[in-house]
């Protein structure tokens, strides 16, 4: 049992994200995962502001269905495949953090220290990221699993290059702007 | 029947998420300090597989469930969008530590402020639509 309520290691996350993207094409749709947010945009009315929203958004039902399954399967891993949520980080990895001001790293799944509702900064910092999240994979017209995985699957250079850019955004962040911000 | 096999594949995606840790922030900051191999093996395995997913399924023409058979579209080439938007979408993620998938995972585990993260993303997303003929692409 503890195969299933432990962590899972990298092999098997690697092949279950494998066989969700098998299964997408048998069901005569593609993998991606960021569309949604477009879609979102549009039931929220967004097609008054730009054409880029006028679309049917039924036809993006089953991806809204994908997400929603999601938010459902964090349930259920949580409450009922997991014994311990602590992340058994690299200890150099702890000692980055505890420079930063992220006290024992791991010990949980997210740092207590940004996601919380009580620190402005907190909350100034969650919205920005995911300003630049979704800013940016609709402009590189793709996320993790657009690019990186259906993209890369497919031997796409474009998705390549998009790659290349995660990488160069995150580093930047990781490593010039994380000692500036924290 | 067809809308519960989606629910059900993306209740699979959730799961895998959340269990292999790839929706966890100190994940995501790990792997941009180089200082584990956990992250690039989830990325690797799932692209090696996916690699020979897609090419089996272009050589045999395999057919998807209903019998249509499966569209694989080439990505319109240029280097200035997926460059710049991957730069963006990078930075996003190595802050918040969630990309658009584990985002919603995280809110259904009971992770409540992910909730601000989904809500600016929403919000990214429709700046980009509203800017998207004054950026180079």
């Amino acid at each position: 049992m503890e195969l299933i309520y432990g962590p899972w290691p990298w092999y098997i996350g690697g092949i279950m994200i494998a066989i969700v993207m098998f299964l997408l094409l048998m069901m005569g749709k593609t993998f991606g995962v960021s569309s949604n947010l477009r879609t979102l945009c549009t039931i929220c009315g967004a097609g008054n502001k730009s054409d880029f929203f006028k679309f049917n958004w039924k036809t993006q039902k089953w991806n809204l269905l994908v997400i929603t399954g999601a938010a459902i399967g964090g349930f259920i891993a949580t409450n009922f495949l997991s014994t311990d949520m602590s992340i058994a980080l690299n200890p150099a990895t702890v000692e980055n953090l505890d420079s930063l001001g992220f006290e024992n790293a791991g010990a949980s799944y997210l740092p207590a220290e940004l996601f919380q509702f009580t620190s402005i900064k907190s909350i100034v910092l969650l919205a920005l990221g995911g300003l630049l999240v979704g800013f940016g994979t609709r402009y590189a017209g793709g996320c993790t699993s657009g690019h990186a995985i259906s993209g890369l699957s497919n031997l796409q250079l474009p998705s390549l290059i998009a790659v290349i850019g995660f990488f160069i955004g995150g580093l930047t962040m990781i490593h010039l702007l994380f000692p500036l911000i924290f | 029947m067809k809308s519960l096999s989606y629910l059900a594949i993306g209740i699979l995606f959730g799961i895998t998420m959340l269990k292999s840790e790839a929706a966890s922030w100190f994940r995501i900051y790990e792997m941009f300090q180089f200082q584990s191999f956990h992250m690039y093996g989830i990325i690797g395995v799932s692209v090696v597989l996916g690699v020979l997913i897609t090419a089996l399924i272009k050589k045999y023409k395999i057919k998807a469930f209903d019998g249509s058979s499966i569209e694989f579209n080439d990505k319109d080439y240029s280097i200035k969008r997926y460059l710049f938007g991957g730069i963006l979408f990078g930075l996003g993620w190595a802050l918040s530590g969630a990309c658009p998938g584990p985002m919603f995972t995280l809110a259904g585990a009971g992770f409540l402020p992910i909730l601000i993260v989904i809500v600016f993303a929403v919000f990214g997303t429709y700046l980009y639509g509203v800017l998207k003929d004054k950026l180079p692409h």
